[in-house]
C-alpha cells in the first residue's frame, strides 16, 4: 500500500496535476475570502467555503478521471494485478495519495480564518468545524470520482461522468422543488432509478440474468409497495432526492452544527466507494 | 515448482484454454509454442493471477494462485504481452516502485534496482524518461521489472515481439542467461525462437497441450522419419530397377527435368544414414553415377505445423506408437 500511495504522489507532483489543483482551489477560495471577507468584512469564514463548493464540480473530476482509468489504458493495471499486492491495497494506496494532494491546499485554507481573526472577532469553532466538512465532502466526492474512474478506460468519460454527477448531486435539492411529488412522479422515478441500478450491475459483472433478476425484484417490490399503500410513494421523489445531496449535508456547519449525522453519511460514502473501486477493478480480473 | 490442473478458461460458449495440466520443474527455459489465439496468454495471464480461472488449479512452488494468491505472487516475475510501464517515469523510478510493491526496502532495493539494470543492461538509459526509449529498451526495463524481488519464476509473454534482429538477439541472450538462474517460462508464436532459447517446449493450439518434450524428442515424435533426395542422369525405369535392390526402401517419388530426374526417396526405419550407404552401394554396383544425395530430416517448423494441425486424439495415437 505505502509503495502505490508514494508512487502516486509522486507522479502528481511529477506532472502539474497538482499544482494545478492546487492553485485552483486556493484561487477559488482566496476569490471568496477576498469577496466576504474583506471587501464586504463578514466575519464568517464559512460563507467562503459554503460559496466556493461549486468548485468541486471542476477540481474532484479532473483529479480523479485518470486515477484508474489510465492504469487500464496503459496496460499498467497488467502489473498492480501480478504485484504481491492486494486491490483493497491498491485502492486505498491511491486514495490517500488523492486525499494528500487535497490536504495540502486545505491546510494553507485552514490559515485564513486565524489571519481574519487578528482583525476583528472570528468564531473560530464553526470556521473549523466548516473546513472540516469542507474536507470530507471532497473526500467523499474524491471516492466517487475514483469509482466512476474505474469503470472506463477512457479518461474524457470518467471525468464527464465525474462533472454530470457531482453537479447533479449540488443542484439536487433546489432540482428536488420542481420535479413532481406525486405518487405516480415518484413511481416513474424509482422505476428510472432500478433500470440505472440494473444497467450498472451489468457494466460491472456482465451477467444479463443478474442486472435483469435485480431489476425484476425491485421492479415487483414497487409495484407491490404502490398497491398495497398507494399513499407512501407521496412526496418520496423530493425526499430521497435531498436525503442523496452530499452538498445539503455541508449546511448544518455553516449554521455552527458539528453535525455528527451528516459526518457519518460522508464516512460511509467513503467507504461504499472505496469497496465498489476496489470490486470493479477485482472484477476485471474476473472476465 | 509450478503445477498447473485442469486449467480452463471459458468466454460464454467460447473455450479459450481446455483443460490444461502440467508440471514444470526447477531450472531451464520453458516455451510455450502456439499459433497467434491458441491461449497461450490467457494461460500465462492465469498462472500469474492476472486472471481467474473458470476451473482448475495453479500452484508456485505448493501456493495456489487463486487460494494464497500473495505468496505464489511473491514467486513470480511476469512480463506480459505488452510491457506494463508508466511512461512518464524513468526506468529506475519505475524499478524503485515495482520493487517497493515486492516489498523491497531501503538498501535491499536499492542493490536489486542496480542489479537487475546491470543485468538487462539498462544503465546508459537509468535516468531517461521511459516513453523516449526505443521499443527494445522499454521490454528490457519490463524484463528488468519482473526480476525484481528475484523470483523463482520469471513469466515472460512473446518478449521479443516487434523487435529489430539485433535486439531480438541481445533479448535471446538475456534470456538464456536467465535459465541459469530462474526458471523462465516464455510463450512465442515463432518456432526457431524457441527452438534457439528454450530446453523445454509445450505447444499449445486451440487451447490444449498438445506435447511438452524437449526439442530432440519432439523432432523424433513425428512418424515421417525423414526422406533421401537423389539426382541422377538416368530414365526413371533404370532408376527404380536400381532402387528397388535395396532393401527396407518403401516408397519411390520420381521427378523428371529433361534427363536429369530427381527421386524421393523413402525407407522403413529411422537410420536414414545406413539407407543412404546402401543406395549408394547399389548405384555404385549398377555403375551409375549418382549427382547428388541428400538426407533431408523433418524440422521443428514441420513438427509444429503437423501437430497444431491435427487434431489431438491422433497425436495421442503417435505418442503412444513412438
Amino acid at each position: 500500500m505505502s509503495a502505490v500511495f508514494r508512487h502516486e504522489l509522486r507522479g502528481y507532483f511529477h506532472s502539474l496535476t497538482a499544482y494545478v489543483f492546487g492553485a485552483f482551489l486556493l484561487l477559488v477560495v482566496g476569490f471568496g475570502s477576498m469577496l466576504y471577507n474583506l471587501n464586504a468584512a463578514v466575519s464568517n469564514f464559512e460563507y467562503v467555503l459554503s460559496y466556493s463548493l461549486l468548485v468541486f464540480v471542476v477540481i474532484v473530476p479532473v483529479l480523479t478521471m485518470r486515477v484508474l482509468a489510465e492504469e487500464r489504458r496503459q496496460r499498467t493495471d497488467q502489473l498492480l494485478y501480478s504485484l504481491p499486492i492486494t486491490t483493497v491495497q491498491v485502492i486505498t494506496g491511491k486514495y490517500l495519495a488523492l486525499l494528500v494532494l487535497y490536504l495540502i491546499p486545505l491546510a494553507i485554507i485552514s490559515v485564513y480564518p486565524l489571519i481574519f481573526a487578528r482583525f476583528g472577532e472570528v468564531y473560530l469553532p464553526t470556521s473549523y468545524g466548516s473546513i472540516f466538512a469542507f474536507f470530507l465532502l471532497g473526500a467523499a466526492l474524491l471516492a466517487v470520482g475514483m469509482f466512476l474512474s474505474s469503470l472506463t478506460e477512457n479518461q474524457g468519460l470518467a471525468a464527464g461522468l465525474g462533472i454530470a454527477v457531482i453537479l447533479f448531486n449540488y443542484y439536487s435539492v433546489p432540482l428536488s422543488e420542481y420535479v413532481s411529488s406525486t405518487a405516480v412522479g415518484s413511481m416513474l422515478a424509482l422505476l428510472a432509478a432500478v433500470l440505472a441500478l440494473a444497467a450498472v450491475i451489468w457494466v460491472l459483472t456482465r451477467s444479463e440474468n443478474l442486472a435483469f433478476g435485480t431489476a425484476l425484484v425491485l421492479i415487483l417490490g414497487l409495484i407491490a409497495v404502490s398497491f398495497l399503500d398507494p399513499t407512501a410513494l407521496e412526496g418520496l421523489l423530493p425526499e430521497v432526492m435531498t436525503a442523496l445531496s452530499l452538498f445539503e449535508r455541508f449546511t448544518p456547519f455553516v449554521s455552527g452544527v458539528f453535525d455528527l449525522t451528516s459526518v457519518v453519511c460522508y464516512l460511509t460514502v467513503i467507504g461504499v466507494f472505496l469497496f465498489l473501486s476496489a470490486q470493479s477493478m477485482e472484477k476485471r480480473r474476473y472476465n | 515448482m509450478i503445477t498447473v490442473e485442469h486449467l480452463t478458461k471459458r468466454y460464454g460458449s467460447f473455450t479459450a484454454v481446455d483443460d490444461l495440466s502440467f508440471t514444470i520443474g526447477e531450472g531451464h527455459v520453458y516455451g510455450f509454442l502456439g499459433p497467434n489465439g491458441a491461449g497461450k496468454s490467457t494461460t500465462m495471464n492465469m498462472m500469474t493471477g492476472c486472471l481467474s480461472a473458470t476451473e482448475g488449479h495453479v500452484k508456485i512452488d505448493g501456493f495456489d494462485i487463486f487460494e494464497e494468491p500473495m505468496e505464489a505472487r511473491r514467486r513470480i516475475g511476469y512480463l506480459p504481452e505488452q510491457p506494463p510501464l508508466y511512461l512518464g517515469e524513468t526506468p529506475e523510478e519505475y524499478l524503485r516502485f515495482v520493487g517497493e510493491a515486492k516489498g523491497l526496502r531501503g538498501g535491499e532495493l536499492e542493490t536489486q534496482i542496480d542489479e537487475v539494470i546491470e543485468v538487462t543492461r539498462l544503465e546508459p538509459m537509468r535516468h531517461r524518461v521511459i516513453r523516449a526509449l526505443s521499443k527494445g529498451y522499454r521490454q528490457r526495463v519490463g524484463i528488468a521489472q519482473a526480476l525484481l524481488g528475484n523470483p523463482e519464476v520469471v513469466i515472460l509473454d512473446e518478449p521479443t515481439v516487434g523487435l529489430d534482429p539485433i535486439q531480438i538477439l541481445e533479448i535471446r541472450e538475456l534470456i538464456r542467461s536467465l535459465g541459469e538462474r530462474h526458471t523462465v517460462i516464455l510463450s512465442s508464436h515463432i518456432l526457431s525462437e524457441v527452438q534457439a532459447m528454450c530446453d523445454r517446449i509445450l505447444i499449445i493450439a486451440h487451447g490444449r497441450l498438445i506435447a511438452f518434450d524437449t526439442p530432440e524428442n519432439l523432432e523424433k515424435l513425428l512418424t515421417t522419419p525423414g526422406e533421401l533426395i537423389l539426382v541422377a542422369d538416368l530414365p526413371e525405369e533404370r532408376f527404380r530397377a536400381i532402387l528397388a535392390e535395396v532393401p527396407g526402401v518403401t516408397d519411390v517419388a520420381c521427378t523428371a527435368d529433361g534427363s536429369r530426374l530427381t527421386g524421393t526417396v523413402r525407407a522403413e526405419g529411422e537410420d536414414l544414414y545406413a539407407l543412404s550407404r546402401a543406395v549408394f552401394l547399389a548405384f555404385a554396383a549398377a555403375g551409375e553415377p549418382l549427382l547428388e544425395m541428400r538426407v533431408k530430416k523433418a524440422d521443428l517448423e514441420e513438427i509444429f505445423l503437423e501437430l497444431t494441425e491435427a487434431d489431438p486424439i491422433s497425436i495421442e495415437e503417435r505418442r503412444q506408437e513412438a
